[in-house]
């Protein structure tokens, strides 16, 4: 009955308008106001340093401070209030619940924010998609998986201008979805307008990964209260390696069009060399925050969100590997096995870009950049100076 | 009876805050075996120190987080200032002079330090600030110790202590019976203790026992055990046994733990006014940070130890936010019924002191010239009229944060017995701070006095277990 209530009372609030903020809203600003009187976690991260710049948390100052905290955890080890302090105040986790709510509330088109909710389905859906699709079209196009080596021709099985009519558009969709989502969020927080420095300063945090470096440069904390650099690392691991495979792809499309140079190229080639330090790094990074993820205190981040956490790891790791995989076996008959995996994983990562966990990354480069151009205007809020 | 396992330790560590890590690391550093007993269980290890966030520091240059200088001489004149000349200025200068040489040995153990924090501009000179606070200090202090092989016992509460002639023999845990070479106690004051607190605070003209209605700033575990265990066992005491530390917190603040966010800081930007709706000091009497520490005594002298610190829309956003929402009304009569007020008497008592203004040029940051004319009491400073709505009111009672009653010591920590000091008990932090801090308080100082003493106890013990061992091994 009472649920009831609380259904037509929401009802009612949003026919008229009214903007009825979420529990997980509502708990953000509940521990705001804790930290905002008490400030001894100012040096960890610039998540206390902004909540400073306010006396309220409205709504889209809970959703700018979510996507800024990194879930570094050490302010929850180092917090006087933390449970079971009555005041049970756990910053990392009342920021992730947000967090992943923004995620679903922001994302194009919205009927698909729901995906985020049972995101470990989503990604196994969109995995077998991606390899049906791919292994289908093998099979239907040369009858069977195995052939004679081909010397790593991967054209002869899904020809150039198929790949890219099919990578392509979902390539586009993937960024105009992440784009139209992140350009609501930043409305949302009115951020106002980056200077150049602004910029520069938002490039380097996210590139170093400042913020998950505790502050003072050792890290922060996993399993415990000890501070580990491990969790820096294997994300600048699977971050480059990402970055890296992108720029064979890039580097590859350039050869193709500009050069006329076709696939396949010498394991020497630029594309290959890129592609293989990229999937190596793409092969121990997310290895590394697996494991981490496992060990994680169960005070850190919201536990709904694991399987999301996890499902994009793996998707990660699948494509990591299935691409070495096709490397190493690409003059063998294997070849085509090899590629309908490997353009399937790749497929499944790619389509859930815009509803999983890749797009913290562009959801917090954007609260960091609010913050370095918020940094540089007076403080709001006089307390500091008397 | 049980003996407690692993063999006896050459240092036994009474306490699991602050001073009790820096003399567990210390003695552990210097070879001896020790073994660390916390009364609380882990999760609410530190006792007060994972509610501080500063140590008070000498310096003659600007260092990393500390600005300009505060040598020896301007730290000692502050703390004769601040104890009214209750200190050993022996014990003082020594805790001063070693809170320069201290912190790259807390660096070593995990401690980070940081500029001083927004709103406290007025530390950055004279104290670092612990980043994340003490809680993340005690945990640092915790892994290293755990790393070097103290061997740290929760939930272990003791309750009574073997003293013979001036020597510690044992601690005793109910039948649980630990033997040590040397024993330090930093087991803090007794401002937990809810009995011994009342009888300390006493009965008013009222018939009101004060202390029943105090929040306690800080762990519930200080209640005082060994403080009297070793008062009867004869060990010489300093520090004025009747008082603590006392400053005005939210009245919905919790019984205990509420620390620092219950502070209410408008106090000097408004009136403050008794259940009666009546004033009854200088609000304005001078900068805040120098005058929170004595609001809680003023509100305990009042009928109900309860106060209303009562401000308007002018001073919102120039002080530090207040952790619970204030009542909030547009007009004083709504104020003074939401804050269960008699509302004439509210009225009357704003409006005559608004009609007391004398405003100048409003400045905090200076003692300025606004203040009234003709109220009693007056307000000397920032005196500006309660005339712009909304209204906020704060019910304020005192929270206790420490007690000044410790244990007499000297240079070398040693706990004194009929003026005779001790070959192996020691003591630090909050349970010796008398003798430095007699009474008053200023920022930091108790982290200085718990870190300098604390490592001074670990290597007194470590030094006397030695001792002790060469003995036993000639006998």
């Amino acid at each position: 009955m009472q649920q009831l209530e609380t259904l037509l009372r929401e009802a009612s609030d949003l026919a008229e308008g009214i903007v009825v903020p979420s529990s997980a809203e509502i708990e953000v600003e509940r521990v705001m106001k804790i930290c905002n009187a008490c400030r001894y976690c100012e040096g960890f991260c610039a998540v206390f340093p902004a909540m400073t710049r306010r006396l309220e948390f409205n709504q889209a100052d809970v959703h700018y401070l979510a996507n800024l905290c990194h879930n570094c955890g050490a302010c929850l080890h180092a917090c006087q209030y933390a449970p079971p302090h009555e005041f049970a105040v756990n910053i990392p986790q009342a920021m992730a619940k947000v967090r992943g709510q923004t995620y679903s509330d922001f994302a194009w088109p919205s009927a698909l924010g729901t995906l985020y909710r049972n995101n470990g389905l989503t990604v196994a859906l969109a995995l077998a998609v991606g390899l049906a699709l791919f292994l289908a079209m093998a099979l239907a196009k040369n009858g069977t998986l195995f052939h004679a080596p081909l010397a790593g021709d991967f054209y002869a099985i899904f020809p150039h201008n198929l790949l890219v009519s099919m990578f392509g558009p979902v390539f586009l969709f993937v960024a105009v979805a992440l784009g139209l989502g992140v350009a609501k969020f930043w409305r949302g927080i009115s951020a106002g307008e980056p200077s150049a420095v602004a910029i520069a300063e938002t490039a380097q945090d996210v590139l170093k990964l400042k913020y998950l470096d505790g502050g003072h440069g050792q890290g922060c904390p996993n399993e415990d209260d000890a501070n580990t650099l491990a969790r820096r690392r294997f994300h600048h691991l699977t971050f480059y390696g990402f970055m890296l495979c992108f720029a064979a792809t890039g580097v590859a499309t350039i050869y193709h069009y500009a050069f006329g140079w076709e696939a396949p190229y010498a394991l020497t080639s630029l594309p290959v060399l890129l592609g293989t330090l990229g999937g190596i790094g793409l092969l121990i990074g997310p290895t590394g925050l697996l494991w981490l993820n496992v060990r994680r205190n169960a005070q850190h981040g919201d536990a709904a969100q694991k399987p999301m956490d996890r499902g994009f790891i793996a998707l990660l790791l699948l494509t990591s590997a299935t691409g070495l995989a096709l490397l190493a076996g690409r003059d063998t008959s294997a070849m085509a096995l090899l590629l309908a995996v490997h353009l399937g994983a790749v497929m499944a990562l790619f389509l859930t870009m815009p509803y999983g966990k890749f797009a913290h990354g562009i959801y917090r480069t954007a609260a960091l950049l609010k913050w370095a151009i918020e940094k540089r205007m007076p403080n709001p809020v006089g307390v500091g100076s008397e | 009876m049980k003996q407690t396992s692993l063999g006896t330790p050459d240092v036994l560590v009474i306490g699991g805050g602050n001073a009790a890590l820096c003399a567990a690391l210390t003695a552990r550093e210097a070879g001896a075996s020790v073994l660390l007993l916390e009364a609380a269980p882990r999760e609410w290890r530190g006792g007060n120190s994972s509610h501080t966030r500063n140590l008070r520091c000498m310096h003659d240059a600007p260092q990393d987080v500390l600005t300009d200088a505060y040598p020896e001489e301007e730290f000692w004149q502050d703390l004769k200032k601040v104890t009214g000349g209750r200190t050993n200025e022996r014990l003082a200068r020594l805790a001063i002079r070693e809170s320069s040489r201290c912190r790259d040995w807390m660096r070593k153990h995990g401690v980070h330090f940081q500029p001083s924090l927004s709103g406290t501009l007025h530390l950055s000179r004279t104290n670092a600030f612990f980043m994340g606070g003490g809680k993340a200090l005690v945990n640092a202090y915790y892994r290293s110790a755990e790393a070097l092989g103290v061997r740290i016992r929760y939930e272990a509460p003791v309750d009574r202590l073997e003293v013979v002639d001036g020597e510690f023999r044992a601690a005793w845990i109910g039948q649980e019976r630990i033997a040590a070479r040397s024993c330090v106690l930093a087991s803090g004051g007794f401002e937990s203790n809810r009995e011994w607190l009342r009888e300390a605070w006493g009965q008013n003209a009222d018939g009101e026992w004060p202390a029943d209605n105090f929040a306690i700033r800080g762990t519930r575990f200080n209640r005082g055990v060994l403080l009297k265990a070793m008062m009867e066992a004869g060990a010489d005491t300093i520090g004025d046994p009747s008082q603590s530390h006392c400053v005005a917190v939210d009245a919905r603040a919790p019984l205990y733990d509420g620390g620092i966010c219950t502070r209410i800081d408008c106090v000097s930007l408004g009136i403050v006014v008794n259940k009666h709706a009546q004033r009854f000091y200088d609000e304005g009497e001078d900068f805040w940070p120098k005058r929170y520490a004595i609001w809680g005594r003023l509100v305990a002298q009042q009928a109900g130890q309860v106060g209303y610190s009562v401000i308007d829309a002018k001073a919102i956003g120039r002080f530090m936010p207040p952790v619970f929402p204030g009542a909030k009304a547009d007009t004083l009569e709504g104020l003074a019924h939401q804050l269960g007020l008699d509302a004439l008497a509210f009225v009357r008592t704003v409006r005559e002191y608004n009609a007391a203004c004398r405003v100048g040029t409003f400045d905090h940051t200076v003692l300025d010239d606004c203040h009234t004319d003709g109220v009693t009491p007056a307000k000397t400073h920032w005196a500006l009229p309660l005339d712009t709505p909304p209204y906020y009111g704060y019910a304020l009672k005192p929270g206790i944060t420490f007690t000044y009653l410790g244990l007499k010591v000297d240079e070398r920590a040693a706990a004194y017995f009929a003026d005779e000091p001790s070959g192996n008990l020691f003591v630090a932090g909050e349970m010796m701070a008398g003798n430095v801090l007699g009474q008053g308080y200023t920022a930091g100082v108790g982290m200085t006095i718990g870190t300098v003493f604390g490592r001074i106890a670990g290597t007194s013990a470590a030094a006397a277990a030695k001792n002790e061992g060469v003995e036993h091994a000639a006998a």
